[in-house]
């Protein structure tokens, strides 16, 4: 198992702060627009610097939405930025409408995104955005694993047209991923080559999986470890090629069951070679108040749960 | 006044494209659309500096946005009779495969359209994040849009007046279709608003009246509008119109908001409107 070294503990969110920033300086064209969360999603540092380019929308996010798409028209890159369940369940057929179907280049970045938002409780933290996302014709769907990969994801859909949904993090996690990373949306990461078993993940659920990934080797299993980054589109040839050699996989997502990556995945493993599969994933239930570590634990995401469904799986595997 | 028996006659060719449209199709939406002939004639050719050969940015030159895209035939009918796509394709409204979606999208790349509308509400802020990246480019064209009255009943539309009279969106002309209409009756019966005008004044905007069915006087309030514009306001037209101006049966009643004339009643419809510039 490869090692990797936590170079320190950062949100991802203010990874998005400090891409939108670099993104900022080196296109002109980009513009930010904020409902009233400037602080929490990080675009402090964007706001100070293009006072012109920031644009203050209060809390109303449906007319966020369409004011991107607007500018969007008029060759600019917006990015939009609130909480993830304002930037996706509140705005469906905004996005829907004015952004997927028009195909406009905006950007919609999301953070405080899963159970790890904590202790707001269940009606901030969305498990259903990765889905209601996904489904969207021309949208591209990224969850970014640590600071250093949000940074770079940012920058990275700023130089990319089309409507993207960039989603991150409220809690300090560990900053593993290098500092001068390229992103390459569409590309699954190679965390760990392994034969036993593919764990793909993706979020702060891959550090959970590196973290399996050293219990698992002590018990002499050599698992696979992709971050799938980009949950759309897919990286389906990575996925089959690990599978290919692995036979078993398990998927590690801070998202419901339905609808999210492991749902993916099993979609395309069921149309190209089933193998048998356990989902690390919130079981069709809301969350609720608590740290987040402890929410982590309760809701059955965090590390021992995924050396677990790779006992599970490796025992169907047969 | 030449000119404006100019747009008269436009308008009822406009008008003859509409009915037949929807009568091709047998569906889509004539009742508003007959009523906003006149708006979107005067607007296409006379008051908005526009170029046919379609660029999505629009960059210096005037734009318009329909967030009321039920009434996709006049916006159609306007687009091809002032040469941004050829006029024989009205013939394929609504068809399979056509360009001419029953609500306005881009997907098949209709020159002219910018943004799909259809579901309501959305594109007031649309056009306002529009009127913006114009002022970010130093471009001094306008923007202009279109909604329906019953489509003030969506909350999204007061989030974008509220932004856009804060925010000082003065090259934006935004047009209310006042026709007291909706699918299920009179706006009165549903969800009246009596004084529509305290209300958009009270919101920060300038407001100005205006005779959609009378070509002179649309005109006249549109070029008002537009030297309204600069002054830190955007500026909001009140439009009466009549749905289904110019087809004596479809007047009057909400009854034609989404129905097709069957044969007969084309054949009646067409009898009232002049064929002047060759149907399609």
């Amino acid at each position: 198992m490869k090692h990797y070294e936590i170079f320190d503990k950062k949100d991802t969110r203010s990874g998005f702060g400090a891409g939108l920033l670099e993104a900022g300086k080196s296109n002109s064209e980009v513009v930010a627009l904020c409902a009233d969360l400037t602080g929490s999603v990080k675009m402090d540092a964007f706001k100070t610097a293009f006072p012109d380019r920031f644009f203050q929308v209060g809390i109303a996010e449906a007319n966020m939405i369409g004011l991107a798409a607007g500018m969007s028209i008029g060759g600019k890159i917006p990015f939009t930025g609130t909480f993830a369940n304002f930037s996706t369940g509140r705005v469906f057929d905004q996005i829907r409408q004015s952004v997927a179907y028009s195909n406009k280049n905006v950007k919609i970045c999301a953070s405080h995104a899963g159970l790890t938002l904590g202790e707001d409780g269940a009606t901030h933290q969305i498990l259903e955005d990765i889905g209601l996302m996904k489904m969207l014709p021309n949208m591209t769907v990224i969850n970014p694993c640590d600071y250093n990969q949000t940074k770079a994801a940012t920058m990275a859909i700023a130089a990319y047209t089309g409507p993207v949904y960039l989603r991150f993090g409220r809690p300090v996690v560990p900053n593993f991923t290098a500092s001068d990373q390229k992103f390459e949306i569409g590309k699954a990461w190679m965390v760990n080559e392994g034969k036993d078993v593919s764990i793909f993940a993706t979020g702060h659920l891959v550090w959970k999986a590196i973290e399996a990934g050293y219990i698992l080797a002590e018990k002499g299993i050599d698992a696979e470890i992709i971050n799938i980054h980009t949950i759309k589109p897919l990286d389906e040839a990575a996925v089959l090629k690990s599978v290919a050699k692995t036979k078993c996989v398990v998927t590690a997502e801070e998202h419901q069951r339905h609808g999210g990556l492991g749902d993916s995945i099993c979609q395309l493993l069921a149309r190209n070679t089933p193998a048998p599969v356990e989902m690390v994933a919130v079981n069709d239930s809301f969350g609720e108040s608590g740290v987040p570590e402890d929410l982590l634990k309760k809701y059955k995401l965090d590390t021992p749960d995924i050396v677990e469904a790779v006992l599970k799986v490796l025992a169907r595997k047969g | 006044m030449a000119e404006i028996n100019e747009l008269k006659r436009t308008a009822s060719q406009v008008r003859r494209d509409i009915v037949r449209m929807v009568h091709g199709c047998k569906s889509g939406h004539p009742g508003g659309s007959l009523g906003c002939a006149d708006f979107l004639t005067a607007l296409y050719f006379d008051v908005m500096k526009h170029n046919p050969q379609f660029s999505m940015e629009g960059k210096g030159e005037d734009i318009f946005f329909l967030s009321n895209g039920h009434i996709s035939p006049v916006f159609y009918s306007v687009l091809a009779r002032s040469g941004y796509f050829p006029v024989k394709e009205l013939a394929t409204f609504r068809q399979l495969n056509s360009r001419l979606q029953g609500h306005p999208a881009t997907a098949e790349h209709l020159p002219g359209v910018r943004i799909a509308s259809g579901s309501l509400g959305q594109g007031v802020s649309v056009a306002v994040g529009a009127a913006q990246a114009k002022k970010l480019n130093n471009d001094a064209s306008l923007v202009y849009a279109l909604m329906g009255d019953g489509e003030m009943q969506e909350g999204q539309i007061w989030e974008a007046l509220m932004y856009a009279a804060h925010n000082k969106v003065d090259n934006l002309i935004l047009t209310i279709d006042f026709n007291k209409q909706q699918i299920d009756g009179s706006t009165v019966e549903i969800m009246g608003f009596d004084d529509i005008s305290s209300k958009i004044i009270s919101f920060g905007w300038q407001v100005l009246h205006m005779n959609g069915n009378d070509m002179a006087d649309v005109v006249k309030v549109m070029h008002e509008a537009k030297a309204a514009c600069g002054k830190g306001k955007p500026v909001f037209i009140i439009m009466k119109t009549e749905m289904g101006q110019g087809v004596d049966f479809m007047m009057g009643s909400h009854k034609w908001h989404g129905v097709a004339p069957n044969d007969e009643q084309l054949a009646s419809a067409l009898k009232q409107l002049d064929e002047t510039l060759g149907d399609y």
